[in-house]
């Protein structure tokens, strides 16, 4: 009889264990927390539009600064459309283009303090923020031996060109850590020459890690879980371990809340897309044109 | 929450939770500079590891940027400079540094050096030119001696 009763009793325990493994799977929760508002378009969408938004969602990479900054204090819809008017009319006078943290630009400024009164600019961007006319980023080199670092606006008016080097991400989104790391790793010639990547290539993600000067340090890097640093271990002592487990927050991942707040709502991004986007395409096709414009070159004919 | 339970658990390990921002790295009384130019005593100075300290900045913040003029104790001396590059946050398209650094001068704006072996902001060059004056000082030799603008 008492045996009857344990089967029974775990038959019932093991039902409810699966019953409620079917519900989370079942959950809402994203699989994947990063790209909330693909998630999202996935469920409202369906069809051909779903297809076209997940198209125009994904300049959401390319042109990040046209995403206002998703603090409600700061928030304000006509400043915005303003902003995106104003630079929409900047970038048909001078061609930005795509660029992420980890790329090599080339920048040049109409400079009044320069003898030849312009000034040319080569590093790594190491930071890339900022929302509407106010989006800045940052270029590093080393010259000389000597570490210097440069902040520009996207949409400052005396930039006269800037130009890819080479485009390629690194496995972190700020590159601060290129002021403790060994020189080398920050080092470009002016000199270099543009690496053209054929065309409808996914952005290579270039996988190099870097190494550290031994501390002082400027930041706690080893509580920043970087990915793009090889020996930040040598450098720890028994106590920064303790600390950076102490420190970590691993909650943070699943507060659905706080990622919220960090991003712009899906039903915000596509009426800023709708509005946007469209001239964004064209100036793309007419620099396409000019590009091909400039590569094409008449065959010669050739001799019998 | 979570870090009130660790201070229970464990008080000792935790360290002191008050709040600091990032430092600002300003150019102040008793900063260490790096002498970028060639002069003797800036070279010595730099090979021993003893690298000036600031003694007085020239301005009325007391707080040293770009392209004031410091005295600096340097190996037991009293000598004044120029400061060329400087690792606080700077304004859109003024480079940064990764260190403070210093051009030794004379009293008449005369860099004791004849080289100077790292890059210079352009923005020197305006700065420099408005604070010379016809009778006074002449900081534009400063100018001639650099090897490299960015």
């Amino acid at each position: 009889m008492s045996f009857a009763i344990r089967r029974t009793t775990e038959l019932i325990g093991a039902t409810k264990w699966f019953l409620r493994r079917e519900c989370r799977v079942l959950s809402t929760l994203p699989e994947k927390t990063e790209e909330p508002e693909k998630v999202v378009a996935r469920k409202r969408s369906t069809g051909r539009r779903l297809f076209k938004n997940e198209a125009i969602l994904e300049s959401r990479h390319i042109y990040p600064e046209f995403l206002p900054d998703p603090n409600p204090k700061w928030r304000n819809s006509l400043r915005e459309k303003l902003e995106r008017a104003d630079m929409l009319q900047r970038r048909s006078q001078i061609d930005i283009p795509e660029f992420y943290v980890g790329s090599i630009l080339a920048v040049t400024i109409s400079d009044p303090h320069a003898q030849s009164k312009t000034n040319r600019f080569v590093g790594i961007c190491i930071e890339r923020k900022g929302c509407g006319l106010r989006a800045e980023f940052t270029l590093r080199n080393v010259v000389d031996h000597q570490g210097v670092e440069v902040r520009y606006d996207l949409y400052d008016p005396t930039i006269q060109n800037i130009q890819v080097l080479r485009l390629e991400k690194r496995l972190d989104e700020k590159l601060f850590y290129l002021r403790d790391a060994l020189p080398e790793y920050s080092t470009f010639p002016f000199d270099m020459d543009p690496e053209i990547l054929p065309e409808g290539t996914p952005v290579p993600i270039n996988p190099v890690q870097v190494k550290l000067k031994p501390r002082p340090w400027l930041e706690r890097w080893e509580r920043q879980d970087l990915k793009g640093v090889s020996n930040i271990e040598e450098h720890l002592k028994e106590k920064d371990r303790v600390r950076r487990e102490l420190r970590k927050t691993p909650w943070e991942k699943y507060d659905l809340m706080k990622q919220y707040r960090k991003t712009i709502p899906i039903e915000d991004q596509n009426d800023i897309w709708d509005e946007v986007h469209n001239q964004l395409q064209q100036l793309q096709m007419a620099k396409k044109k000019t590009v091909r414009k400039r590569t094409f070159v008449t065959p010669k004919t050739q001799l019998a | 929450m979570f870090k009130e339970l660790l201070n229970k658990i464990n008080p000792s390990k935790l360290s002191r939770s008050f709040h600091t921002t990032t430092c600002l790295n300003e150019v102040r009384l008793l900063t260490r500079l790096r002498v970028v130019d060639n002069s003797e005593i800036g070279k010595r100075a730099m090979a021993e590891g003893k690298p000036p300290k600031v003694i007085c900045v020239y301005n009325k913040q007391r707080v040293g940027y770009i392209g004031d003029r410091v005295m600096v104790a340097i190996k037991g001396q009293k000598k004044k400079g120029i400061l060329v590059g400087l690792k606080q946050t700077q304004k859109v398209r003024v480079p940064k540094f990764d260190s403070n650094n210093v051009v030794l001068i004379d009293d008449n704006g005369t860099p004791l050096g004849n080289r100077i072996h790292v890059p210079i902001p352009t923005i020197l060059r305006t700065i420099l030119k408005e604070r010379t004056h016809s009778k006074g000082a002449d900081y534009t030799k400063l100018l001639a001696i650099a090897t490299k603008f960015v």
